[in-house]
């Protein structure tokens, strides 16, 4: 009868705790992993891709305002010539035959009436086409010259904005901006929603009625509008944003967390830690939040997005933050005035923020199925 | 043998496809229920007993597969399209399940419930099919029947729902009903109802009853024929005389065995008084006050309770008559009224701070040992959490040798301690849950329900556990469980309680051989006589 | 249940006088004033202005000032369009602002109850995995791209819709699509998360033991189920539509209100951005309470008294 293998020993292999098993998991989950990748890509770009852009955000190009992208270096040949002839429109000079070659461009000039100035050269210099212009004087006919420059070798691979500013390099910046407001403010909501649901859940009774209650009616004011007199009222300032939306985001997070720590707080393992007389700082500490971390963290994973989303809906209303620091959300809205003649302007901005949305939501939906295994 | 076969099963195996790889749950079973016959499947948990059937009735979760072969008379019905499925399923074979409280549609009516079968199976107008549909619930026994046809299923019982699922069953005057668990979730008394109405109808309408139970008791009582599961193969089939008194196999032996057995001898007279408790009451809710009911609800009605060195005293009752809450306010682990003395100390009222120091010597193991575990902490770091509380001053290496004492002193290997709770099966964690109360070298434990959890060849063995460590450590339990015979084997003492009162109390002989209330003596009979009932309910 | 819908409207009188009392005092607090923008006035003209329009008084005479008349039903002079009545100007935007917003929320639970119950419906298929790309795509990319992206596509590129106006099904087509689809896309997760679990639960298990057919099944025993947290997400959704208005009524150019409240706010244009404001707190809170009731009359378990 003893020799009954009933109470099966378990498993020989490796112990593995909830946490490293819900990391085997996720580790499964294609679609997570890529996410993780992608996001991590996106937030190098925007912490150091700034630095390292070959053009500042805010720096203008008045000739190329909204080219197109292009791989090919800016000035395209057929547009050589007629820079330079409006470069040196103002010099009052007759141009002959222009001859572009190897990144240098040769122009004859000459002048009816008077003898060629060699400061005309700036007015090459000006031109963000070319640089290190010099006039070679005929030494026989003061009243002719040969002009040299280099031309310039500009990369707008996502080509520029309505300012000639560099869309690759805005996009850079705004990464970093929607970056940080979506983990700021998702801290600010963090830390207010877990701390007053807990605690909510946790003192139960009395209090917790009213706690949830002032919740309640927090839920059915008309936050987003709150946000934007706030914005709108108090300046824009970007501390200001992240108070604004992260106090909007906590109250789902107090509301989750109270949920969970109730539950917990009727399981029996909780009941066993009082039966030893565990005090309730221990009991939280040991019990109540290992276990609402999943949770939390995968309610975290949902709220950056969210947050980043309402950033931008703030700057797409022209709320958000201010030029020349820019936005993914002010790119879009530029970008949707454009998209007639220069549609790159709300692809690239459009498409970088979905990527950007996608891989977030990916990687909270990778990591609900990892953590919370009834669901699956 | 002779009767004609309604159901053949022939062969049928059962797979799962799931993320760790596919699992077998039935591998090859064949079985027969002839005409008017009463069959019983009886496995413990994870047997694939009910799989058989579900795979049967179509109703396989979407990442099963059943291959096979089940003749419904002569009609192969195994992985039929869902269409012709229906002709048969709720018309001339149907089924009543486990959970009374979740298988009927919160959101209907009894009446829409029981309708749909009629009108899609019989082709009945609506008006004619909440004709039968009252004929249905009279015939089942509801009382009331026209309120509760055009009550919601939230407002019946958990017996009265099972016996509207049993009038659904009835509705189109089936050949076959499939009963899965259909009394596990209910009380003893309302068991045996069950029981009993469920073999009244069957010898009135004459259906054949295929019935999946782990509870031998009601085999037994109720079957003509019994196949025995085991790890999804058939273990063993027989006619049940033959089946109870002669079995094959070893395993029926063991599970025929494992009924709890024993007796508990009584401590000495001058045995010490550990804990006392004197007119406990619990009330929850609140009072009536400004713009609110009055939800006061008394869970204890003032009970008095001795409990002396190395006894132990069974508390017994069914679902809501209070025992467990008696068990956690003796322990202060709800606000309760009255007097708890603890070796003298006078421990009713204290605050936690103040309970503190007494806590080593009064413990607590709880019913389910899946619930009772931190999921995230270690074996090790879940039996020494106490031993931070009340040893502060021990080195992280004395407690873990404490901790590798309290595994090996309820049979665990010490081995095992840095594993997490989820790769223990119930029986384990069980052992777990005792260590972690153990290791505190307690003097009194409650033990509430520790082994209705479990199935009964696992139970048996916490039970030999419980005893061992009760003579080893000179321990005193109170004993909470329903499960008469479990209580019956392990306790000197007995309070049997109903709506928060105690009904009878004294010797455990006494109480079970000679009951005094009228109360006990139906619990007695509906636990230890169901065959008794029914035959002479039936006669 | 008749009381109980009284008593919560009566609740909502709090809710709303918070409301109000917040957002005047903010706006209040907030530097700058609705006449700044009109070059340098004199400072006579300016305290003229101020004087019309009740600026002049201590801040909390004005407070009660507005109250008053707001419990009459008049929510002041605009100070931007100074010849009308704010509630006027509202009056003219609401319709078609409701209208919008209906369309797009009836869309939204149609849509999103059929996907959701053909992606649960085939779990782990093509269709499924079609569905959560399409819901996932839907709750990613915010209104402000969906909008200018059909604009551009079905208006300037294909010539299709116009891209602007408002008054025939042509006009309404692309805001209520841009507008609906990320409500479409959240309804369908929600329906597909609670369907799954609801086919899964016991009581369907008995509709299907018992022969229903497979379409009673679905569609009355798990659908009218799993339906119950989508209910409850519509009063969200009403908010949500309420200020995604906003940005579909400024992108196809429509004379909703969502519009009035930026320009109002930009404008410190004083009464109307308190009109709009009042406007969804109303909105908002008769919603809560329409889910509410709505739920109380789906799910018996549930009863308020």
């Amino acid at each position: 009868m003893t020799d009954m293998p009933i109470d099966t020993a378990p498993r020989p292999d490796t112990s593995r705790s909830l946490w490293a098993t819900a990391m085997l998991r996720l580790k499964r989950n294609k679609a997570a992993m890529a996410s993780i990748v992608v996001l991590i890509v996106l937030a190098i770009a925007g912490a150091f891709g700034p630095l390292v852009a070959p053009h500042s955000y805010s720096e203008v190009y008045p000739e190329f305002v909204k080219v197109r992208p292009s791989l090919q270096p800016y000035p395209q040949a057929e547009q050589v010539i007629p820079a330079a002839e409006s470069a040196l429109r103002r010099a009052r000079v007759d141009l002959g035959g222009i001859e572009v070659e190897d990144g240098k461009v040769r122009i004859p000039v000459s002048s009816d009436s008077r003898d060629l100035d060699p400061r005309i050269s700036r007015y090459l210099d000006r031109s963000d086409v070319f640089s290190n212009a010099e006039l070679t004087i005929d030494a026989a006919d003061p009243k002719k010259g040969m002009m040299e420059a280099s031309v310039q070798e500009l990369y707008f691979i996502m080509g520029t904005d309505a300012n000639g500013r560099d869309l690759f390099s805005r996009i850079l910046i705004s990464l970093r901006i929607s970056l940080m407001i979506g983990a700021l403010a998702t801290a600010v909501a963090l830390v207010i929603g877990v701390a007053y649901g807990a605690t909510a859940g946790f003192v139960g009774g009395r209090i917790d009625n009213v706690m949830m209650r002032f919740v309640d009616v927090m839920y059915s004011l008309p936050f987003v509008f709150f946000v934007i007199l706030l914005v709108v009222f108090f300046g824009r300032n970007l501390v200001l944003m992240f108070l604004a939306v992260g106090a909007v985001e906590w109250l789902d997070m107090a509301r989750i967390t109270r949920g969970q720590t109730l539950s917990l707080r009727r399981r029996e393992f909780v009941q066993a830690a009082e039966a030893m007389g565990v005090s309730s700082g221990s009991i939280i500490k040991r019990h109540i939040i290992p276990n609402t971390a999943g949770t939390v963290i995968i309610y975290m994973t949902l709220l950056i997005p969210k947050v980043i989303l309402l950033e931008s809906f703030l700057s797409f209303l022209g709320l958000g933050v201010q030029e020349p620091l820019t936005s993914l959300g002010v790119l879009i809205s530029e970008g949707a005035k454009n998209m007639r003649n220069a549609p790159f302007m709300l692809f690239y901005p459009a498409a970088t923020m979905t990527v950007l949305l996608f891989a977030l939501n990916f990687l909270g939906d990778g990591l609900r199925d990892a953590l919370d295994p009834k669901d699956r | 043998m002779t009767r004609e076969p309604v159901l053949e099963i022939d062969d049928i195996r059962v797979t799962f496809d799931t993320p760790d790889g596919a699992v077998e749950a039935v591998r090859g079973v064949s079985m027969r229920v002839g005409q008017g016959e009463t069959v019983a499947v009886v496995g413990e948990s994870g047997s694939g007993k009910s799989q058989v059937m579900m795979s049967a009735m179509g109703l396989l979760a979407s990442n099963g597969q059943a291959t096979g072969s089940v003749r419904y008379r002569g009609q192969e019905i195994l992985n039929l399209p869902t269409d012709k499925l229906n002709k048969i399923r709720g018309a001339k074979i149907t089924m009543i399940f486990q959970e009374p409280m979740t298988s009927l549609d919160p959101l209907y009516t009894i009446e829409d419930q029981l309708c749909e079968p009629l009108m899609i199976h019989g082709g009945k107008s609506r008006g004619k099919a909440s004709a039968r549909v009252l004929e249905l619930l009279k015939l089942v026994q509801i009382p009331e029947p026209e309120r509760k046809m055009k009550a919601y299923p939230y407002e019946l019982s958990g017996g009265q729902r099972q016996r509207v699922m049993i009038a659904m069953a009835l509705a189109n005057d089936p050949d076959l009903l499939i009963a899965d668990e259909p009394t596990t979730a209910l009380d003893v008394t309302i068991q045996a109802e069950i029981l009993h109405l469920l073999a009244d109808l069957q010898k009135r309408l004459g259906m054949s009853i295929l019935f999946i139970t782990h509870d031998l008791g009601i085999v037994e009582a109720f079957a003509d024929r019994v196949y025995v599961m085991r790890h999804g193969k058939l273990e063993e089939e027989g006619e049940t005389a033959q089946i109870f008194n002669a079995p094959v196999t070893e395993y029926t032996r063991m599970l025929l065995d494992a009924e709890p057995s024993g007796t508990k001898a009584a401590p000495a007279q001058d045995a010490q008084v550990m804990l006392e408790g004197h007119g406990v009451k619990v009330t929850f809710g609140q009072p009536a006050g400004f713009l609110r009911k009055d939800t006061q609800f008394t869970a204890v009605r003032g009970i008095d309770v001795a409990l002396r060195q190395e006894q132990t005293i069974g508390i017994v009752g069914e679902s809501g008559s209070g025992k467990s809450t008696l068990g956690r306010a003796l322990l202060q682990l709800l606000p309760a009224e009255g007097r708890v003395v603890y070796l003298g100390h006078e421990i009713g009222g204290l605050d936690r701070k103040g309970m503190r120091p007494y806590r080593d010597g009064l413990q607590m193991v709880f019913q389910d040992p899946y619930g009772s575990l931190s999921p995230r902490m270690t074996v090790s770091e879940i039996i020494t959490e106490g031993l931070l509380v009340h040893e502060p001053g021990l080195s992280s290496k004395e407690r873990a040798k404490r901790a590798a004492q309290a595994l090996e002193d309820v049979g665990l290997e010490p081995s095992m301690r840095n594993r997490f709770p989820h790769e223990f099966s119930g029986g384990q964690r069980q052992r777990i849950a005792i260590a972690r109360a153990v290791v505190l070298r307690p003097k009194v434990i409650v033990l509430d329900e520790p082994t209705s959890a479990l199935d009964r060849s696992v139970q048996k063995q916490v039970i030999e556990l419980l005893r061992r460590l009760q003579k080893e450590h000179a321990l005193s339990y109170l004993f909470i469980s329903h499960d008469l015979a479990v209580v019956r084997a392990l306790s000197d003492y007995v309070m049997v309680m109903k709506d928060g009162a105690v009904v009878e109390e004294g010797q455990t002989e006494q109480v079970f051989d000679n009951p005094r209330a009228s109360y006990t003596h139906e619990l007695m009979r509906a636990a230890f006589d169901l065959r008794g009932i029914l035959r002479e309910k039936l006669a | 249940m008749l009381s109980y819908a009284l008593r919560r409207l009566l609740s909502a009188i709090p809710t709303l006088f918070i409301i109000v009392t917040a957002a005047f005092f903010m706006m209040r607090i907030a530097p700058g004033g609705p006449f700044d923008q009109e070059r340098t006035l004199e400072a006579t003209v300016m305290a003229n202005l101020n004087a019309t329009f009740g600026l002049d008084k201590p801040l909390w005479q004005q407070y009660a000032i507005y109250l008053g008349n707001l419990f009459q039903g008049d929510m002041g002079p605009s100070f931007i369009y100074r010849d009308k009545r704010v509630h006027e100007i509202l009056a003219e935007g609401l319709p078609i602002s409701m209208q919008l917003g209906a369309t797009a929320l009836v869309l939204a639970l149609v849509l999103g109850c059929l996907l959701g119950s053909m992606a649960a419906l085939r779990q782990n298929t093509r269709t499924d995995f079609g569905v959560i790309a399409v819901a996932t795509f839907g709750i990613t990319v915010p209104n402000f791209v969906v909008a200018p992206v059909l604009s551009l596509v079905f208006a300037v590129m294909l010539s299709w819709l116009p891209a602007q106006g408002w008054g025939n099904w042509n006009q309404m087509l692309l805001p209520v699509i841009a507008l609906a689809l990320p409500q479409v896309a959240v309804v369908t997760r929600l329906i597909r998360g609670s369907m799954i679990e609801a086919l899964r639960s016991d009581h369907v298990r008995t509709a299907r033991a018992y022969g229903l057919p497979a379409r009673m099944v679905v569609v009355k025993h798990a659908l009218r189920a799993a339906i119950l947290p989508a209910i409850s997400y519509l009063g969200p959704a009403a908010a949500a539509l309420l200020t995604g208005s906003i940005v579909v009524e400024q992108v196809f150019n429509l004379p909703g209100i969502g519009r009035y409240f930026v320009q109002g706010a930009l404008n410190r244009d004083y009464t109307l951005v308190m009109g709009t404001v009042v406007i969804v707190a109303i909105f908002v809170v008769v919603f809560n309470l329409i889910v509410d009731l709505l739920y109380a009359v789906l799910d018996p378990r549930v009863r308020y008294d």
